[in-house]
């Protein structure tokens, strides 16, 4: 099927036109009785991996299950920051190897995903805060990744609202920067995936949920149960964020993973008055704007893992107490609507991108509180990773077995940001 | 916000308490006898349950005491709340 190209000329000629003559982004695919490899879950990280298992390894039978619709988990839930300021050499490699794929996408997918490297500017509150940012810095720039220190004055040159008065319980004591940092449009990097996925012959097969997986005499994948029917396929990938545990129980594979709820809120849309992102470890908060112009503000996780998508209250209250302090003049906006979704979190805060004991069975997990920010690189090593039934170099020291063996990517204290 | 029923206490909001995860995991008696594979299972691997799930509790800004709770995780309803040592009650599927 020809697929038709987004561009300026297409978009005045539509227009003119009524906007009559658009196509589906992708097709309602059925299942059919067996595919090559299929992917479970279709967030941004499955269907990236469809795509780039469909164009740079050949494997185009191939297909992504849905349990709900396209995106409607944590790829349209969260807050879209991207950024790759991580302290250890392993992350630093998997999320920039991310920002560098941003940079390009949309003109890699022919649909824009809206990147917007605005600059991440992350707050220190305290000596310690100071330290541990001016370590990564350094870190960072041994790596290749831009982050930067900023005094308070240059902070609020970066960022005008933030208030830098030394009244305040938390006051601001400095900031590292990374100006190639930013937000992205995260339903269209969903849609443009799967746009891009089915154009290569990709079946994208939503409200089909997994129950069950087959394996052959030598334990290796042979079928996957679905609520729509059997498939027989020798290569499955499960990308299922928070419900991973689920899935890979099937098969009996045990993870180091626990599913929290993380909630989000909006404001009301007003004027352009946010010219970066911001975020604060040490008092919580996390903002940026969007271009339809809500103030979009993550909150902290639930303390209690569950499947519910939502959660209680106080944790947003508690962001917005640390937001209405660092920008008064935010105090007296309007919250538009706020939501939940189901994170899986390793005790270590670094990513599962591996093989599993059961042969023919794959897992990209455990993304916890940031998978977003690395969508295209996490998809692009995990296809590589099946495809190849080993693990890119970039995503190779991040396996089930580092637990077993110490070799532990300790984020949770040295990630940028709270848990 | 949760309400939590402590066993010592009775009913109170979430803040007053502190979450413990999984419940029933119980240190091994003999650790230099354990290999790496059940290291790793005792100290990382947890169900994640989907479903009813037996979890700990502490009531950090109450009594102190830890305590045993059995809640739906696809709902967040309590079922069962019960002290440490005691076995999880009986429940319907």
């Amino acid at each position: 099927m020809s697929r038709q190209s987004f561009s300026a000329l297409a978009l005045i000629r539509r227009g003119l036109s009524g906007h009559l003559g658009w196509q589906n982004q992708w097709r309602k695919a059925e299942p059919k009785a067996a595919y090559d490899a299929v992917i479970v879950g279709g967030g941004g990280h499955g269907l990236g991996a469809a795509y780039y298992l469909a164009k740079e390894h050949g494997l185009t039978n191939i297909a992504v299950l849905e349990k709900g619709w396209i995106g409607g988990g944590n790829t349209g839930r969260n807050t879209t920051i991207i950024r790759s300021n991580y302290l250890f050499n392993e992350s630093a490699a998997l999320y920039d190897h991310s920002v560098k794929m941003w940079e390009t996408l949309s003109q890699e997918l022919n649909y824009n995903v809206m990147f917007s490297p605005r600059g991440v500017m992350m707050l220190a509150h305290t000596v310690h805060d100071i330290q541990v940012f001016k370590r990564h810095v350094h870190a960072n720039r041994c790596n290749g990744v831009d982050n930067e220190w900023l005094e308070p004055a240059q902070a609020k040159e970066f960022c005008p609202l933030l208030n830098i008065e030394d009244n305040i319980r938390y006051p601001v004591l400095g900031a590292a920067l990374q100006r190639r940092g930013g937000t992205a449009r995260h339903d269209a990097v969903a849609w443009g995936y799967a746009r891009a996925a089915d154009a290569l012959g990709v079946d994208i097969i939503e409200n089909c949920e997994v129950t069950g997986i087959k394996r052959d005499e030598g334990g290796a994948v042979r079928a996957l149960e679905t609520s729509r029917g059997s498939i027989r396929t020798r290569k499955v990938g499960v990308s299922a964020a928070g419900n991973t545990s689920v899935v890979l129980g099937l098969a009996g594979v045990r993870l180091p993973l626990e599913s929290y709820p993380l909630q989000a809120l909006v404001s009301e849309p007003v004027k352009p008055v946010f010219p970066c992102v911001v975020m604060s470890n040490t008092i919580h908060a996390y903002i940026s704007q969007s271009d339809k112009g809500e103030l979009v503000i993550g909150a902290g996780t639930d303390a209690y893992t569950s499947y519910t998508q939502r959660g209680a209250l106080h944790i947003n209250t508690h962001t917005l107490d640390a937001i209405c302090e660092l920008f008064p003049n935010f105090r007296r906006m309007r919250m538009l609507r706020n939501w939940g979704g189901i994170v899986d979190v390793t005790p270590d805060r670094s990513p599962i991108i591996a093989k599993t004991p059961v042969p023919g069975l794959y897992v990209n997990c455990g993304w916890g509180t940031g998978g977003f920010k690395a969508t295209p690189g996490s998809a692009h090593v995990f296809a590589w990773t099946i495809a190849r039934d080993e693990p890119h170099p970039i995503n190779a020291p991040f396996t089930i077995e580092r637990f077993r063996d110490g070799y532990l990517i300790d984020e949770a204290a040295a990630a940028a940001v709270a848990h | 916000m949760l309400l939590i029923v402590c066993p010592y206490c009775g009913k109170r909001p979430e803040i007053e308490f502190t979450y413990g995860g999984q419940a029933h995991l119980a240190r091994p008696m003999r650790p230099a006898e354990l290999d790496d594979q059940a290291w790793t299972d005792f100290l990382y691997m947890r169900t994640n349950t989907k479903g009813i799930y037996a979890e700990r509790w502490r009531h950090a800004r109450g009594c102190g005491r830890f305590f045993n709770a059995l809640r739906d995780t696809t709902t967040d309803h309590f079922l069962a709340f019960y002290k440490t040592g005691e076995r999880p009650p009986e429940h319907p599927k």
